[in-house]
């Protein structure tokens, strides 16, 4: 998946190539599934809501080949973050896990309007944004049972994986500090003429954030092309928004800062309102996006998420706007794929997270060695003591 | 001045302007400015600094500085004098009082592949930063499997001046000293500043800089080696500044300059006194402290800071794990008094280290009685 994934940013589009799909999933009508990147064009449901900017057109191309790509992507996000929730129930997975799932729209919907040339940071609820940039599900799970073929060795964790090369900052555990970073690597961006913004992804909890207000007063102010990103899943760990901010309108909050409201369970919405704000940006500086969401889960692993919101919310949002349902619908609606086709898409998918599970488990455990290792970048050989310290001294490597 | 400027053309393209300016560039600058000095080859810690971030500005695009006030009021405490008309509103940049803000800022763009160097007009400020510092900055390279390393300079005057009460007088070396991804470096002399200024500046990981406001305008004479755009100090080394027999006092910063005093004192008495000039607390050379005091058998630390898990109580751990058998007498501490920094001249002058002249000091005449009672 990293690999398609790899070649939609290289800007070339898999023409009509089946992939890994079964050649033989022919639907009722006898026809293959349609891969094709001729245009459609789709209204977008929920409007768009504007502060301070007119909202781009609720009218979006996208193609059969997209939309079939969202599907396979969301519900391998989905597959992984289900996986997860029973690695971490039977204690291959340590400490905090805080899953995604419900909210995948609004990671591929991004991907879909970014390149590699674009930065996302977020916070701890990076797994499947660490997938859209180009990270791999082995690595996912190995990380979070802290193996070595996890993309930090093993040595960061549920909330910090990573990938440079991709243009993905993590995966940042303290609540809101993601936003200044992000501000930071826009800053880069311009002050080294690459034609890239950066997504700066914060939640409804971190959007009251002092220092969030900080980094858009400087990224107003120098002309940053920075997006701040608010998901908005209506719940900071266990209280609502209307019982944190004063006022929950996130899109609005950056007062001289343009926003908009997106609907954030639809890949589509989120993709136009990320193409539409990342031209922004590239000429005016901030806008922040409030994406609409949802999280199946609770707050982490050890939140039952039912205590703070009902079962029926859950299973209401589940029913009426869970974003894989939705391209789901579309693909069918337009003849794009049959039952049968999809079947086979979700049965592949669940392949690849069962192998990627399977290989992880193999994995090792990091060497002890690892320890000292990646403290500096350069440590002039200076020791450092383990607990024991008579026993332990270790030269820095 | 202005007459001596127009007559020095490079001088003055290079102050209208440039974009940048190249290394050949800024050591004909660095020539033509001593002529400003007091003498030849003296300069100030200022100077020192200053002449350090220009020529690493100079000789690599992507560092920039960034702070309250370090561009158009030419730094609060004039350390980036005219390096906005050098190098340009791009990469001399005034930022809001925003200290979380405007850290993170730096830090991410450490992370993209900049080298930021974040001015803290003072240490006490970035207290409202330290998240940023630590989990942002220092632990990335660990957490990331050491593939996104923070190559960033946080710098700006640390512990007490004169009068500026509790708000504004705390040492933070100990508390930065702490913590495994950082550097901490404590510059004394103009010597140390350009030297470990420029090892800041290219080194690939966070380095916390702490600088004394009180030093800034105290002038060093320095070699031309020193004074070389290439010259740089290693990180993690100790200088021995005056050697000696009978006691090692390991120090660092303003209190360098109070052991050298106190050196010369207790020289009058017969008592041959070492002062090691730490340059960096982390990493601390513990080989360095520990070979001083295996000579001496006595140790004494000082520093301005407040006691209680201070630098010093590290060096003493780390002296009597090591070096147990070699102490004539126990380890001993001087450092700041356990309290927030008064305003009342006299009580200042009580809550940090004195070097009494005339008498012997505060500490040599219990140094002198150590001495004394190991003789017996």
């Amino acid at each position: 998946m990293a690999v398609r994934q790899a070649l939609r940013r290289a800007g070339g589009r898999l023409l009509a190539t089946q992939g890994a799909m079964a050649p033989a999933a022919l639907g009722v009508a006898g026809r293959g599934l349609s891969t094709s990147a001729e245009p459609i064009t789709l209204e977008i449901p929920v409007p768009f809501k504007g502060h301070n900017v007119e909202p781009p057109s609720r009218t979006v191309e996208t193609s059969a080949q997209e939309l079939t790509e969202f599907f396979r992507t969301m519900f391998v996000m989905r597959r992984m973050e289900i996986a997860a929730d029973s690695l971490y129930k039977s204690k291959f997975i340590r400490g905090f896990c805080h899953l995604y799932d419900g909210q995948e729209a609004v990671c591929v919907g991004m991907e879909a309007a970014l390149n590699d040339k674009d930065c996302i940071i977020t916070a701890y609820r990076d797994h499947c944004t660490h997938l859209g940039r180009g990270g791999t599900v082995l690595e996912v799970f190995a990380e979070l049972m802290g193996r070595k073929d996890g993309c930090s060795l093993g040595k960061g964790g549920s909330m910090h994986m990573y990938n440079k090369k991709g243009g993905f900052y993590g995966g940042n555990g303290i609540v809101g500090a993601q936003t200044p970073l992000g501000a930071g690597l826009a800053f880069a961006q311009k002050y080294l003429k690459v034609e890239g913004v950066t997504l700066a992804m914060y939640g409804d909890g971190a959007a009251n954030q002092g220092q969030l207000f900080e980094a858009m007063n400087i990224s107003a102010l120098w002309d940053l092309p920075v997006l701040y990103v608010c998901e908005n899943n209506h719940y900071g760990m266990g209280t609502a928004e209307w019982r944190s901010a004063k006022s929950p309108e996130y899109y609005k909050r950056g007062d001289y800062v343009p926003g908009l409201k997106v609907d954030g369970m639809d890949c589509l919405a989120v993709k136009q309102a990320v193409k539409f704000a990342k031209e922004y940006a590239l000429k005016n500086g901030p806008m922040v996006l409030e994406m609409d969401t949802y999280r199946y889960h609770g707050h982490s692993m050890s939140d039952p998420g039912s205590t703070y919101r009902t079962r029926d919310e859950i299973s209401g949002v589940r029913q009426e706007r869970d974003p894989i349902e939705r391209i789901r619908k579309l693909l069918l609606s337009h003849e794009i794929a049959t039952v049968a086709e999809l079947k086979t898409i979700e049965k592949e998918a669940k392949k690849e997270v069962e192998d990627a599970l399977a290989k992880a488990k193999e994995s090792p455990s990091p060497d002890s060695e690892e320890l000292f290792s990646h403290i500096y970048r350069k440590s002039y050989g200076a020791q450092a003591y383990g607990a024991d310290r008579k026993e332990v001294v270790v030269t820095l490597p | 001045m202005l007459g001596a400027l127009s007559r020095n053309r490079p001088l003055l393209a290079l102050l209208r302007g440039g974009n940048g300016g190249d290394k050949a560039a800024s050591a004909a600058l660095w020539a033509a400015s001593k002529r400003f000095m007091s003498s030849d080859n003296t300069i100030t810690v200022r100077e020192a600094l200053n002449s350090a971030i220009d020529e690493e500005m100079s000789a690599d695009n992507k560092v920039f500085v960034m702070g309250e006030e370090v561009g158009e009021y030419q730094g609060a405490y004039k350390v980036t004098k005219g390096l906005l008309q050098k190098f340009g509103p791009d990469r001399v940049l005034d930022t809001p009082i925003t200290e979380a803000g405007f850290t993170g800022l730096g830090v991410g763009a450490a992370m993209y592949g900049l080298k930021p160097i974040v001015e803290f007009m003072t240490f006490n400020f970035a207290m409202q930063a330290i998240d940023h510092l630590i989990n942002s900055a220092a632990k990335t390279n660990y957490m990331s499997g050491g593939t996104i390393n923070v190559p960033i300079v946080f710098r700006g005057p640390n512990g007490a001046a004169a009068g500026v009460a509790a708000q504004h007088s705390q040492c933070f070396a100990a508390w930065y000293g702490q913590v495994p991804g950082l550097k901490v470096l404590v510059p004394y002399d103009a010597e140390d500043a350009r030297g470990l200024m420029k090892a800041a500046i290219r080194d690939p990981d966070p380095v916390v800089f702490l600088e004394n406001e009180l030093l800034y305008g105290e002038s060093f004479p320095v070699s031309q080696e020193v004074l070389d755009p290439s010259f740089t100090l290693p990180i993690g080394k100790a200088k021995i500044m005056r050697e000696g027999d009978d006691l090692t006092i390991v120090t660092f910063s303003k209190m360098v300059g109070y052991a050298l005093k106190a050196a010369d004192e207790l020289a009058k008495e017969g008592i041959s006194v070492e002062v090691v000039n730490l340059r960096s607390i982390r990493p601390l050379d513990r080989e360095t402290i520990n070979a001083s005091v295996r000579k001496t058998s006595r140790l004494l630390t000082l520093e301005e800071g407040w006691p209680q898990h201070g630098v010093g109580a590290e060096i003493c751990a780390s002296v009597v794990e090591e070096s147990f058998y070699y102490l004539d007498a126990p380890v001993e501490r001087i450092c700041g008094a356990d309290v927030p920094m008064p305003y009342a001249a006299n009580l200042e002058r009580l809550a940090v280290p004195q070097v009494r002249l005339g008498s012997v000091g505060l500490y040599g005449s219990r140094v002198k009685k150590r001495c004394a009672d190991a003789c017996m």
